[in-house]
């Protein structure tokens, strides 16, 4: 199907689930850009990829939905590599997902009152807005101190072996973590993480990697792998659940971030060994609080029509 | 017997037969493929007669073509604690989802309110709202919302003068039709008109489809949901390794 106006610099193309026309090379552009930034910086660039989709016009239910799709397909060729350097806690990531799955089924069902209730898209932009004001802020603040530590040469920062964690019960021994540790806090922790991919369609990995450190203490060097593990199942039963509730996946459009965003990930991966740790997490920072403060600004600001429209309840 | 009865006094009641609409379209279907980017249609033409062509007062003609209505659920924002949230929500129980009018004068020359009231021609006339709850004050904003932002997108299109009509025999416009288009039939009623009366009505449908893979996916994901989450994970995972194993093998070279 290969007119001559495919081939004109505005290609646009009709999605058939949003059921809006978009300029193709945006999309793919988006994804190229998102893709660079998750090379960069090793995020899974869910929490930048929704926001960038409402702001281009897609329905805040179908961007969040497909976003899902997405993850689940940047995260698996990244998995296979973790699964190959032997990087992943299976049974800690089992237990992960178990609370994930969970959580996902609540969030979808959060997301779905919500809807009827005509409240999804505050709901969605208000999550936005805490999560990267609070996450965008705390690594501002983290980098700027680590830049500082740096120049004072002073040693790594020691963390603290036990806490209150380590006084609950239904102990289980992690092999691969090197850890003996309850089940509950890894179980709250896929829980939340789970929610958080249904209602924002993220993976949550930036909020669960600190958590699985500085919470389970986990070592470093399996935290990733073993939250892409839990990410890939949590994200594939989101899809599928708005799929089937919400009918709101839109397979051209995934596909399309999809293809950007992998090209984008192995050039970002590049920059990213090139410039220091503590200057890209400052950028990153910068990034997330500048989305957090559009979100914000929208939501304070008066619109300039204050009726919208919606498809009334039932299909 | 009465159905047929009503139909011969409808067909009575109908001053015309005198004059008739002939219609030619560009094209009677719209095909929204995967790089569809809305649509122009060309509409055109004749006035059949019998008897010689009456002048006074002058053969006006109105085109209105109307996509597939919905209720639409119309929201209201309001500034709670310190942040816009949606409060009232009202049903607009019918509102198509485009609708153009193209008339040859301005709407008041070219038909009379009465008319206008019983074809249900201009805009706010196409939209209709009957079941707004008793505690909503004025009402009327909510219908008066769907129009504004409608036709601040391009989905409701008044356009006046916009129908050239020769020697009150030949008549043509052209309706776009914007990229955002729903599927289903789109009624086109011509009507001619002379002093603000409708002396001929002719109605035509013009078939708005997804076609090709647009439509397949659209009818796999609300026939059978599961199977289209599958296969989107599916191809999903299959594009985005394929992607990286075939950086992979351009790095190695």
């Amino acid at each position: 199907m290969l007119h001559c106006d495919t081939l004109t610099v505005v290609m646009q193309i009709y999605l058939p689930i949003a059921e809006v026309s978009v300029n193709a090379f945006l999309l793919l552009g988006l994804g190229g850009i998102v893709g660079i930034l998750s090379g960069m910086f090793g995020v899974g660039g869910g929490f930048l990829m929704t926001p960038l989709l409402f702001f281009i016009g897609i329905p805040p239910a179908v961007a969040v939905a497909t976003e899902a799709n997405q993850i689940v397909a940047s995260s698996f060729s990244g998995v296979l590599a973790h699964f190959r350097r032997r990087s992943v806690d299976l049974k800690m990531g089992v237990v992960l997902l178990i609370g994930g799955l969970v959580g996902a089924a609540l969030g979808v069902m959060l997301f779905n009152y919500l809807k009827s209730m005509g409240q999804v898209d505050l709901l969605v932009k208000l999550c936005y807005v805490v999560f990267l004001g609070i996450i965008g802020g705390l690594m501002f603040i983290e980098s700027l101190n680590a830049i500082r530590k740096s120049r004072k040469n002073s040693g790594p920062v020691k963390r603290k072996k036990h806490n209150w964690i380590h006084g609950l019960p239904f102990k289980m021994r992690f092999r691969v973590s090197g850890l003996y540790i309850s089940v509950i806090p890894p179980l709250i922790v896929g829980l939340c993480v789970g929610v958080l991919a249904a209602i924002m369609g993220v993976g949550g990995g930036f909020i669960m990697v600190p958590a699985m450190i500085y919470l389970l203490g986990m070592p470093t060097k399996v935290v990733v792998g073993t939250s892409l593990f839990q990410i890939i199942f949590v994200t594939a039963f989101t899809t599928l659940l708005h799929a089937t509730t919400n009918y709101t996946v839109d397979m051209a459009l995934a596909v399309l971030l999809l293809i950007g965003g992998v090209v984008g990930a192995q050039i970002g991966t590049r920059i990213g060994t090139k410039l220091k740790a503590e200057q890209l997490r400052i950028l990153l920072a910068m990034m997330v609080l500048t989305v957090c403060g559009k979100l914000a600004f929208d939501l304070l600001v008066m619109p300039s029509e204050l009726y919208s429209l919606g498809a009334s309840g039932g299909h | 017997m009465f159905i047929r009865l009503i139909t011969l006094f409808s067909l009575l009641s109908l001053p015309l037969a005198a004059e008739e609409v002939v219609l030619g379209m560009s094209q009677d279907r719209v095909a929204i493929t995967a790089n569809f980017d809305g649509s122009e249609i060309l509409l055109f033409g004749a006035v059949k007669r019998e008897s010689a062509i009456q002048d006074d007062p002058p053969l006006e003609v109105v085109i209105a073509v109307a996509g597939p209505s919905h209720p639409v659920s119309v929201r209201y924002k309001e500034k709670k604690f310190g942040i816009w949230i949606n409060t009232e929500n009202v049903e607009v129980d019918a509102a198509p989802s485009f609708y153009a009018v193209a008339t040859s004068k301005p709407f008041d020359e070219v038909m009379n309110h009465v008319e206008d009231l019983r074809y249900k021609v201009s805009i706010p006339r196409m939209i209709r709202s009957v079941g707004a709850p008793m505690d909503v004050q004025d009402a009327q904003r909510f219908p008066d919302a769907v129009m504004r932002i409608r036709e601040a997108n391009g989905s409701y299109q008044l356009r006046e003068n916009s129908v050239i009509v020769d020697q009150q025999t030949l008549f043509r416009t052209s309706i776009t039709m914007p990229a955002n288009l729903t599927e289903g039939d789109y009624v086109t009623r011509i009507f001619l008109t002379r002093g603000g009366e409708v002396v001929s009505q002719f109605e035509t449908t013009i078939d708005v489809r997804k076609v090709g893979l647009e439509r397949w996916l659209f009818n796999l994901s609300r026939e059978q949901p599961l199977y289209y989450g599958l296969l989107s994970l599916a191809i999903a995972i299959a594009a985005g390794w394929g992607a990286s194993a075939a950086f992979r093998m351009l790095r190695q070279g």
